[in-house]
């Protein structure tokens, strides 16, 4: 956010933003699929500033 | 009488705004566009003899600096003038790399542009002057341009006086209070209001105006990545930190990566997770099947790799801007950007 990137997908952790080692391999490539999905539903969302795109809640605006 | 080539880009040469973005270099007798105005300021003891005009997207590609500078040299200049670029990126690397390669060659060079421009950081040890933020500002950046032409052309020195923005080389200097005592001034300065005071600019983050939104059923789409992730035993070297440059490869046609085939090189975590599975890095397995499915019309075929891990901010915005740049070329209109 404070580096001012319009669109962000948060993900579970730095080694593996688009992993998650805690899930077996079918679960973590679901995760990885709700990331993706989420990060094309931001790419269609007009935005006016940073706005965080969670996977498990709806957009949210943060300044 | 002191000879200039001026160096613009394609939209100030008249030729045309992004529509035109790839056109190669190209060159005309005398001052085109606002060189007018700038050849004004400079006269009569110096003359904008040529002006030599590339499309900003093509002044990015490998060999495209050479090119200008040949037509540079053609018209065997005292001194190269670039810009002013404002906030354009791309104009502003352009502006840059043309005045250090002139600079290289032994002719003398100045670029304008605003502070916040990533060329900035490009241009080395050639003197940048300060521009406005956009082309409204035009007028005054002429003047503090040609004042400084001046000045160069007189072989005297710029300082921040004269509107420069890059540092010249460190002096050392003595001065008559310690760092301990201008320091506690410093803070006293601030909790007295002066939100300026400093001895050291520091850099700031620029803000970025979010791309219009598109769909991506209609979308090429690129997977980039600052992870790190290059094939197994890291053949081009990319560095672990303080990445200095980016590399692209083609993504493998199976639509999956092979753990063993790849490695993150990225000095700032630990490398384990990512060396097992690529996709913890690299989504390719899920964005193929996306592709497959048509949530996306098509998947860029290379990845573009970087290291993210004390990136200079020059640095990174050099990488954006030449990212945007490489794959506005290859058609692309959104990407997907892991970062660690």
């Amino acid at each position: 956010m404070r580096v001012g990137a319009p669109r962000i997908v948060p993900t579970r952790g730095i080694p593996y933003p688009t992993g998650d080692p805690s899930l077996d391999p079918a679960g973590e490539r679901a995760w990885r699929r709700q990331l993706l999905e989420r990060a094309l539903a931001a790419v269609a969302t007009p935005v006016a500033g940073p706005t965080v795109f969670d996977v498990e809640a709806g957009a949210k605006k943060e300044e | 009488m002191t000879r200039i080539v001026h160096y613009i880009n394609q939209f100030f040469a008249g030729v045309g705004a992004e529509d035109a973005a790839s056109i190669p270099p190209a060159c005309a007798a005398g001052p085109v566009g606002p060189g007018r105005r700038l050849a004004a300021l400079l006269s009569p003891e110096h003359e904008i003899v040529a002006t030599v005009w590339c499309g900003d997207d093509h002044a990015t590609t490998p060999g495209a600096v050479d090119e200008i500078l040949d037509l540079i040299r053609a018209a065997q200049p005292d001194l190269v003038l670039a810009g002013p670029a404002f906030t354009s990126g791309r104009y502003g690397l352009a502006c840059a790399r043309v005045t250090v390669a002139a600079g290289d060659a032994g002719i003398l060079a100045l670029a304008a542009m605003h502070e916040d421009n990533p060329g900035v950081d490009e241009a080395g040890a050639i003197p940048v002057v300060a521009s406005g933020p956009s082309a409204r500002h035009m007028g005054p950046s002429l003047e503090r341009l040609a004042a400084a032409a001046r000045k160069l052309a007189s072989r005297e020195p710029l300082t921040g006086e004269d509107g420069r923005i890059n540092r010249p080389a460190r002096r050392a200097v003595l001065v008559d209070r310690a760092g301990a005592e201008r320091a506690v001034d410093l803070v006293l300065a601030r909790l007295g209001g002066d939100q300026a005071a400093t001895e050291i600019p520091l850099l700031r983050f620029q803000p970025v105006s979010p791309a219009a939104p598109v769909d991506p059923a209609a979308a090429a789409v690129a997977l980039l990545t600052e992870g790190g992730l290059v094939p197994d035993g890291n053949p081009d070297r990319l560095e672990s930190a303080r990445a200095t440059r980016w590399l692209r490869y083609p993504l493998p046609t199976g639509g999956e990566l092979a753990a063993g085939d790849y490695c993150s090189i990225h000095g700032g975590f630990s490398t384990v997770w990512a060396n097992e599975d690529p996709h913890r890095i690299l989504p390719l397995d899920v964005a193929t099947d996306l592709e497959r499915e048509g949530a996306v019309a098509r998947l860029h075929p290379e990845y573009l790799v970087t290291t993210g891990n004390g990136t200079s901010v020059g640095n990174a915005r050099r990488f954006g801007v030449e990212w945007a740049a490489e794959l506005r070329r290859a058609g692309i209109q959104a990407v997907i950007l892991t970062s660690t």
